[in-house]
């Protein structure tokens, strides 16, 4: 084991002092040693993207990375612990989170994600129409049934039933939920003030599913019920979605497209502070319930080989790697949000040194 | 000591009491480490963390109250469900079924304890869950819903699903101990009630008797299986950090709420209060068995049995 380490810091000084030679030549965004391997640990939410990622970039490059999803809390417990080369959260840090850390890190957004509303109203034809002022007044309990004026109005000419209202929420601690919350703290002043946002909150009203099964198992079972749970989870399991009315007054329904229009539309943000959510995006056609997941790196790499092979990864994961995420229902990074990770990439460092030459 | 009187007996003897000390200091690492673990919580909280009802990661405002009552009640009414129809399972497979019977059904049930409890609660979720909903829950309310254990709404998921899910996880536990232990009573405590011109059922009232540390024990065991049982009791239980009086109300226990929020617990005080529901957990489940315990004495009377220490 010792043994094996040391071999691997010779050959990885070795190699740095080659890359350092071929950056000369050329651009530096080469492959690594074939013999690198990253771990990381975190956020559960882009672990299919992600292995597929590992994989993908395994057999173009031979760098092995080692990813354990053990969700976004250890994910940052690890970056902190430096037991991992890079985190993965659905939650970007808060300042006082990243003054913790031991040394600067950057958040790099991978794809994004958009949290549907599904529900159980086997009367309705057409999809339930919502407005952030019923969503959050049916997560604070205001609203309790679906004939409810409210509810009404943003759904003209449609019957619906004098049933209670049973809203269903996540019991796990989730990126979903973070999301999901982040955009009521957006757009009502009570629920900010009451309940706030993370990933796991005290929910004033409804019922705790476990993870995105849990969530529409209930809804499915219950009548009048309502949940929120991933886009991903609720296009393969072909769930009714409602469609939410968006910043700019239109009635968005949420897919993939319109989860990216929502990153591109908060891009002038995100290039001032990647960790800006992108909830309730001013865009017209932007989905409001979506967020970013980050990788979360460490600006100055101790180890050369690794830090090298790390920026060359998300290099390849924000330019080659978006082509495989609408296969898995996660949603592309709008060019402009590529541009923001483009300008951290130049940032990343090994012993003060710049890792990546300019492209 | 010599080396010459390193005897093999000697050597057995060690190696024994290795693997006992080894058990205890297993025990007392997991209790050092959940108390380090915790000295966060417990330094900002106080004893105020076992009676606030507060459970706010946003805040960082922590109480364990809500999760203390759904364990406790949500075990207290498995118990309720599953031990007459353990024992009395027990009674039917031990002095009244044939013999072949016995050992066919005692078998079947004891597979019943190698069940995943994910599968437990998949059932509960998807079976007994809409059954509750639709059939039981909505009968309870019209009928006896003027006592406060069965008001409110047929969720179908909460309090009532959980305790029957988990009874029927601690039945095999006290179904196969309990026949064990009275097959294993004399057969002349029978014989001699009998020839008093006992009947039958009191024959076996007077077996039971004898029997009863064991049992005891083994409804000990199902408890301590109750308590700690996470996985299913999340599925069901609904997990929302209220204390409500009905039964059919959703709820939380502290095990369901370790294993809800501890994978994406961020901040050193949310972490350090989880880890203070396990330390708080660990203390319930001492003395719940101590209790238990100081039961099965007081009631066979100081009379020591092997069983009773299960």
């Amino acid at each position: 084991m010792n043994i094996r380490r040391k071999t691997l810091h010779l050959m990885a000084l070795g190699l740095a002092a080659a890359g350092l030679m071929l950056g000369a030549l050329g651009p530096a965004v080469q492959a690594g040693p074939a013999t690198t391997t990253l771990t990381g640990a975190g956020a559960t939410f882009p672990y299919p993207i992600y292995s597929k990622w590992f994989d993908m970039y395994h057999q173009k490059t031979g760098i092995e990375i080692n990813y354990q999803s053990i969700g976004s809390g250890g994910g940052i417990q690890q970056v902190k612990a430096g037991t991992v080369d890079f985190g993965a959260s659905d939650a970007a840090l808060s300042d006082a989170r990243l003054k913790e850390m031991p040394r600067r890190v950057l958040h790099f957004p991978t794809v994004a994600g958009a949290v549907v509303m599904a529900y159980d109203l086997p009367s309705l034809k057409q999809p339930l129409h919502l407005t952030s002022d019923v969503i959050a007044g049916i997560y604070m309990g205001q609203i309790t049934t679906w004939n409810d004026k409210r509810v009404a109005a943003a759904n003209p000419g449609v019957a619906l039933p004098a049933a209670p209202i049973l809203p269903v929420h996540r019991s796990d601690g989730s990126g979903t939920t973070n999301i999901f919350t982040t955009y009521l703290s957006a757009v009502s002043g009570p629920w900010k003030e009451m309940v706030g946002a993370n990933t796991s909150v005290s929910w004033p009203v409804g019922i705790g599913g476990k993870g995105n099964e849990g969530v529409s198992g209930l809804v499915r079972q219950t009548q009048g019920s309502i949940g929120y749970i991933e886009l991903a989870y609720a296009k393969q399991n072909r769930l009714p979605v409602a469609h939410v009315r968006n910043k700019s007054g239109s009635f968005v329904e949420p897919t993939l497209a319109s989860t990216t229009a929502a990153a591109e539309g908060a891009s002038p943000l995100l290039a001032k502070d990647v960790r800006t959510p992108i909830v309730n995006s001013s865009a017209p056609t932007a989905y409001p319930i979506c967020g970013l997941t980050f990788l979360l790196v460490y600006q100055d790499q101790k180890d050369p080989a690794k830090g090298h092979a790390l920026a060359t990864f998300i290099d390849w994961a924000i330019h080659e790697g978006q082509d495989v995420a609408a296969s898995l229902d996660y949603a592309r990074l709008p060019e402009a949000v590529v541009k923001v990770n483009e300008m951290t990439l130049r940032k990343l460092t090994v012993a003060g040194k710049p890792l990546l030459a300019d492209r | 000591m010599k080396a010459a009187r390193i005897t093999a007996d000697g050597l057995y003897r060690a190696a024994l009491g290795g693997a006992v000390a080894l058990v205890f200091v297993v025990v007392a690492l997991i209790v050092f480490e959940a108390a380090r673990g915790s000295g966060l919580s417990i330094r900002t909280f106080g004893l105020g963390f076992l009676t606030s009802t507060a459970w706010d990661p946003v805040s960082e405002k922590f109480g364990a109250l809500p999760y203390i009552y759904g364990t406790v009640v949500s075990s207290a009414l498995a118990l309720l469900l599953a031990v007459p129809l353990g024992i009395g399972s027990a009674v039917y497979l031990a002095e009244i079924a044939p013999r072949r019977v016995g050992a066919i059904v005692s078998f079947v049930i004891e597979l019943l304890a190698a069940i995943p409890s994910i599968v437990y609660g998949v059932w509960g979720f998807f079976v007994l869950a809409p059954w509750l909903r639709t059939a039981i829950e909505p009968w309870l309310i019209a009928h006896v819903g003027f006592v406060p254990l069965f008001r409110g709404y047929p969720f179908g998921i909460g309090m009532l699903n959980a305790a029957i899910v988990l009874s029927i996880m601690v039945v095999p536990t006290i179904v196969s101990i309990s026949r064990e232990v009275l097959l294993s009573t004399p057969r002349s405590l029978r014989e001699a009630a009998l020839a008093l011109g006992a009947t039958p059922a009191e024959a076996i009232g007077v077996a039971l008797d004898a029997a009863r540390p064991g049992i005891l024990g083994a409804v000990i065991l199902a408890l301590g299986r109750a308590l700690g049982e996470t996985m299913a009791v999340t599925m069901v239980i609904g997990n929302t950090n209220r204390i409500s009086a009905s039964l059919l109300d959703p709820a939380a226990t502290m095990a369901s709420i370790i294993a809800n929020e501890f994978t994406e617990a961020t901040t050193p005080l949310y972490i350090s209060s989880l880890i203070e529901i396990a330390l708080v957990l660990f203390a319930i489940t001492i003395v719940v068995n101590g209790a238990a315990r100081v039961l099965v004495y007081w009631a066979t009377g100081g009379r020591r049995s092997a069983a009773a220490l299960a």
